[in-house]
């Protein structure tokens, strides 16, 4: 079985049966990378390049890694090694890239549709490791993977998204997937951080965050850019912390037995108690373990390899 | 040399609607009538099934010389114009070295006379530079040849320093002219901020920065007495205020621009950077606004915005990618397309090209009236052709209408009784 599309732009465009598929996909790369030898011959003699135009050490890593334990060559281009600071525009960078016969280009880019312009201009398939803040689906791809894998099922989960919702292409990504499977979508957060209509995407927004954690299986806490404190978005990084911060009488809000993410870095002490984040509630750790299986199993995928 | 134009339907928007001959003679409209008497040696376009109107007035275009002439030229700009019907554009100030002194001023119309296309007017800045602060030196640029000043793309921010504007140019009797968008709130954004902008993680501006600034200028207005031109309406607030304002007795115009009434913020969709525009594209609801404005008189003018950027610069990401689309090739087509929808009568939507422009700045222009310059452009309203970038006369190619099937294409262009362009054989 093979994704029928050239590129993975986003979660917003793939089925159920899609998004199903990639998780069971990585069930199988989850095993690999268990072994003693955490390696796969499925992609040897494909290329796969790493083309970053932000600051990653996760994603990037994790993309490394994957794509190393798959047998595949890996390329690392970023933007202060490259021509991009002569002036080269993206396409034409990734037009070069291609003709060193890229199979797969995996991009991060500061400007939403880059992955999506990029794919409409070269024949090599195109993976989004985030763009602007649009989309960042092989991140929620994995945190799928880590609420399946704690026996969680979608049909009805209750999960709780809290923080800068407007500036996160994490969080559009997983209201995608998780309102197409089924789950109950809370937003929290200050409503300057809320982006416009969210609600539309199938999500319901809540003005207090004690009262979106009731009852959750699923706590997903979003990054603070701390820098954003000078926009006028909240007033201090204080205040911020006692109204949107998790702690741990916050996360006796949620169900028992529920999990606590984040995709990373995470502010100690402002989005999230450094007791939360150590705690047995905290999968955020899995969340990056898991990401080196997934991203295994889409680059599987996408290279149409069998 | 003396033009009969034969058979046509002359419509001068407010004055005359028939079937008739039209002579120019000596550069000036010599007579209309049912049997012309036309001088031996003349030349004759025969018009029948066409539509004989005053050449259409763009009070907005951007024609990038001195300073981005890989963009436009004011030779190529003009080009543009009369191929699409325009036989007078007023330039916006926002070249390099801006617009903010005679100098820069008798150097575009010098441009112009060389050309020789059509009647290009160039727009003075209000303040040095655009940045706000000093005024310009608005009385030279006036007698120099500019008739109205605006800050276009860089609107004044200062509501004291606009208050100063309308005020001293009432001494010139000059038209103000703002680009409505409160900078801070439209801050860092590059398209409509709604649905759309949340879907694809685009950052947004909302309507309230035009809003915002719309109400101000109009209580400035109030305030001056002062001739208030509003560019390129686009939301629905605007149209209210506009009709408020207009009901008070505000001296007030507006114009909007045809993308504005054709297309929605959905064209962002696929992040195409040819949809990315400052007022950005908005929603169904403001696009129902608009026409109602233009179907009632509250929205005055249609003008195009014709804003050329080179291929590689809209080949960026949607983000980094300038603000601004051509329009002068496609602005008649759209808006006949109106018509259509029953949105205008044929006359009012010729008038909201020519007669209205002309009112609005108190130009000479836009009208067949026997005796003024003879600026005529003859159209087929029925011709259906497709929108192919590759052959503007524009030398940028940044229109989201490419490979549309469009209605009403324009056949000859006269500028000062003189044959500008012809669809035969192209610009003369």
């Amino acid at each position: 079985m093979s994704l029928k599309r050239k590129d993975l732009l986003g979660l917003a465009p793939l089925s159920v049966d899609e998004i199903t598929l990639i998780l069971e996909t990585a069930d199988s790369f989850k095993e690999v990378t268990g072994r003693e030898i955490k390696k796969v011959p499925a992609l040897r003699g494909r290329t796969v390049v790493n083309l970053f135009f932000e600051p990653s050490t996760r994603t990037r890593t994790s993309f490394e890694l994957a794509a190393k334990r798959l047998s595949a060559d890996v390329i690392n281009f970023s933007p202060s090694s490259s021509s991009v600071v002569k002036g080269e525009t993206l396409l034409d960078t990734a037009r070069n890239i291609e003709a060193m016969q890229a199979d797969i280009i995996v991009l991060r880019h500061p400007s939403a549709g880059a992955a999506e312009a990029l794919a409409r201009g070269v024949k090599s398939s195109v993976i989004n490791a985030g763009d602007g803040w649009h989309e960042h689906p092989t991140q929620a791809l994995l945190d799928l993977y880590t609420i399946r894998e704690r026996g969680l099922s979608f049909d009805g989960l209750k999960v709780a998204i809290v923080g800068d919702v407007a500036h996160s292409r994490v969080a559009r990504s997983n209201i995608h997937a998780l309102s197409k499977l089924g789950a109950e979508v809370r937003l929290a957060g200050p409503p300057t951080m809320m982006p416009w209509g969210v609600e539309k995407l199938g999500a319901r927004v809540y003005r207090d965050l004690d009262e979106a954690l009731r009852g959750v299986q699923v706590i997903m806490m979003l990054r603070l850019q701390l820098e954003r404190q000078g926009r006028a978005l909240f007033p201090t990084i204080r205040e911020y912390a006692r109204l949107y911060g998790l702690t741990a009488e916050r996360v006796r809000l949620a169900d028992s037995r529920a999990i606590v993410m984040h995709p990373g870095p995470i502010n100690r002490g402002v989005e999230i108690a450094p007791e939360v984040a150590d705690s047995l509630s905290s999968v955020i750790l899995d969340q990056v373990a898991n990401g080196v299986a997934v991203r295994m199993g889409i680059l599987y995928l996408m290279s149409g390899a069998s | 040399m003396a033009i009969l134009i034969s058979g046509g339907q002359i419509i001068d928007p407010g004055r005359f609607n028939g079937i008739a001959d039209l002579l120019i003679d000596q550069g000036r409209i010599a007579s209309i009538g049912a049997d012309v008497k036309a001088p031996t040696g003349v030349m004759k376009i025969a018009a029948e099934g066409r539509l004989v109107v005053p050449g259409f007035v763009d009070l907005h275009v951007h024609f990038r010389e001195p300073g981005y002439e890989y963009k436009e030229t004011i030779r190529s700009g003009a080009a543009s114009a009369v191929a699409g019907g325009f036989t007078t554009v007023c330039c916006m100030p926002n070249t390099n070295p801006v617009n903010d002194n005679q100098a820069i001023t008798e150097f575009m119309l010098e441009r112009a006379r060389a050309a020789g296309l059509a009647n290009v007017l160039p727009i003075g800045a209000i303040t040095k530079g655009s940045e706000g602060k000093e005024l310009a030196e608005i009385g030279d640029l006036r007698r120099a040849g500019c008739v109205a000043i605006s800050d276009d793309g860089k609107p004044v921010m200062s509501s004291l320093v606009m208050r100063r504007a309308m005020e001293y140019a009432l001494a010139f009797d000059v038209p103000v002219v703002d680009h409505c968008e409160d900078l801070h709130l439209a801050e860092g954004g590059c398209m409509n901020e709604g649905l759309v902008s949340t879907e694809l993680g685009l950052p947004g501006i909302p309507s309230a920065a035009e809003d915002v600034m719309v109400a101000r200028n109009v209580a400035l207005a109030e305030l001056t007495g002062a001739r208030l031109h509003l560019a390129h309406i686009s939301t629905e607030g605007s149209v209210r205020m506009v009709r408020e304002a207009k009901s008070r007795g505000i001296h007030v115009t507006a114009e909007a621009c045809p993308h504005h009434f054709t297309i929605t913020e959905e064209a962002v969709r696929g992040y195409d950077t040819c949809a990315k525009m400052n007022p950005p594209l908005r929603t169904w609801k403001d696009v129902q606004a608009i026409k109602d404005g233009l179907r009632d008189g509250t929205i005055d003018v249609i003008a195009t915005d014709h804003a050329p950027h080179a291929t590689q610069e809209k080949q960026q990401g949607f983000t980094e990618a300038p603000f601004g689309i051509v329009g002068l090739e496609t602005a008649l087509s759209l808006t006949l397309a109106l018509v259509d929808e029953g949105v205008l009568s044929l006359e009012a939507a010729i008038g909201k090209l020519s007669t209205g422009p002309a009112h609005a700045f108190g130009l000479n222009k836009g009208t067949l009236a026997v005796g003024s310059d003879a600026d005529v452009t003859i159209i087929d309203p029925h011709e259906q052709w497709k929108v192919d970038p590759t052959k503007f006369r524009s030398k940028s190619r940044n229109t989201p209408f490419a490979g549309w099937k469009v209605k009403g294409r324009v056949h000859t262009t006269i500028v000062g009784g003189r044959v500008v362009f012809d669809a035969a054989v192209g610009e003369q």
